[in-house]
């Protein structure tokens, strides 16, 4: 893994559409700090996580890491991010470990992937048993547990996941609480936004629904 | 590079297994060619006259068939974002798809071509040249293709809407393809077609990836 930084928004601004979804909004995430954005649905949680990736553009402020825009070297900022939407990205008629292949081969930048790293990720979500199963057969619960099996794999620093815990059992839940804690021990930087709370030791809050709301 | 190969690999087993891919589109091809000896009736001069331009349309016709799919499944399923943050350039990650779609697609078409236009009494003269024509053409169609399919990308059954932005745009691909053929079967040089076709393939390699990657980022957004 790649040293951990300081992550900042400031002053973000969040339009969709018409709509001001957030305004001047400020979080810090540090070197082995942990974030949770809590707050109602539609508050902006997944949104502010697509501003973090650089999915989209946000309508005001900036996103900075060790001080330095994000915008300025987004293939840099790209390099060091993995990204669980609330959308599985897994392909039906290939199986979890062919899904989990490809996503990790082309999130590391040497494109490959030893099997044994492949077979541990899965192992840590319970996986082994359906390694090679189509995804379409997958239930909700391994479906989430086949995507956040990429995060057992990747080498980025910055961990930006939107629900992780959707669909998930208690048993996958704690895993998932696991690899994170011991993401952050490795200087690792975690940004969840969730309904529960996952009780990430020392994490702060955001909630996005404590703030006031936008004029429209 | 690997990242490229690893793109281009999964599309084609992607294509292969759902049965969406090559076997679809040559089967549609080889319906519609046989479509028009049975709808005009076996009259050889007729059928050799027109066979050039009926290949050549039912060809474009097959590879607009898996075009709405091209984007729109890892648009739907969020693997768009997970593509837009790896760390290929998503104008190259267009180009990779469009490579997969063509071996998946175009070549099939590619092979199958020669064989109807010989069910369709066309010249021995034009067989080959039609195979050069459809190897210069059918890249084209697939990146013209794309760009029409990442402006649909969001767009439910937007298979029309993605047929009425694109047929205009095969246009030149279709007169010069078929010119090319024409030229061949009546003792011309059909070399200056050839030529068209490859510089609008170039064009289409040079100007394709950008607008359908700007098109992509504008639905991401």
């Amino acid at each position: 893994m790649t040293a951990g930084g300081t992550f900042e928004g400031r002053g973000l601004d969040c339009v969709r559409g018409e709509r001001v979804i957030f305004e001047d909004l400020d979080f810090s995430v540090e070197a082995g700090a942990a974030l949770m954005v809590t707050g109602p649905n539609g508050s902006g949680k997944s949104s502010l996580l697509r501003l973090a990736a650089g999915l989209l553009r946000p309508a005001g402020g900036h996103l900075l890491w060790d001080g330095a825009e994000i915008t300025g070297a987004i293939e840099v900022h790209r390099a060091r991010l993995a990204f669980i939407g609330h959308l599985d990205a897994l392909k039906p008629s290939l199986t979890v470990a062919e899904n989990l292949s490809f996503w990790s081969a082309l999130s590391t930048t040497h494109g490959r992937l030893d099997d044994a790293a492949l077979d541990a990720a899965l192992n840590r979500f319970g996986l082994a048993a359906l390694a090679n199963v189509a995804a379409r057969l997958l239930s909700a619960g391994e479906r989430r547990r086949a995507a956040l099996a990429r995060l057992a794999v990747s080498s980025a620093t910055l961990w930006l996941l939107d629900e992780p815990t959707a669909a998930l059992d208690a048993a996958s839940t704690a895993a998932l609480i696991e690899l994170l804690e011991a993401h952050r021990a490795g200087g690792g930087l975690v940004v969840v936004a969730s309904h529960v709370d996952l009780g990430l030791s020392g994490a702060a809050a955001l909630d996005l629904g404590a703030r006031p709301r936008p004029t429209p | 590079m690997s990242h490229f190969l690893a793109i281009i690999r999964r599309d084609i087993k992607l294509a292969l297994r759902q049965g969406g891919g090559a076997p679809l589109a040559v089967a549609f091809f080889i319906l519609v060619v046989t479509f028009f000896p049975l709808g005009i009736g076996p009259e050889h001069a007729l059928l050799e006259r027109i066979s050039a331009g009926v290949v050549w349309v039912a060809a474009l016709l097959a590879a607009m068939l898996s075009l709405d799919r091209l984007f729109q499944a890892d648009f739907e399923d969020g693997g768009l974002d997970l593509l837009a943050l790896s760390p290929l350039p998503l104008e190259l990650i267009v180009v990779a798809k469009c490579t997969a779609h063509w071996l998946t697609t175009g070549l099939p078409l590619l092979i199958a071509a020669p064989v109807l236009a010989l069910l369709l009494d066309m010249a021995p003269d034009g067989l080959a040249v039609l195979a050069l024509a459809m190897l210069l053409g059918t890249p084209s169609l697939s990146l013209i293709g794309a760009i029409g399919a990442a402006l649909t990308v969001g767009i439910r059954r937007g298979g029309v809407l993605l047929s009425l932005l694109v047929l205009p745009l095969y246009v030149p691909v279709l007169i010069f393809g078929a010119g090319a053929v024409e030229a061949a079967t009546s003792a011309l040089a059909p070399r200056p077609h050839l030529l068209i076709l490859g510089a609008l393939l170039l064009a289409a390699l040079a100007l394709a990836p950008w607008a359908s990657a700007a098109a992509l980022r504008l639905n991401l957004d």
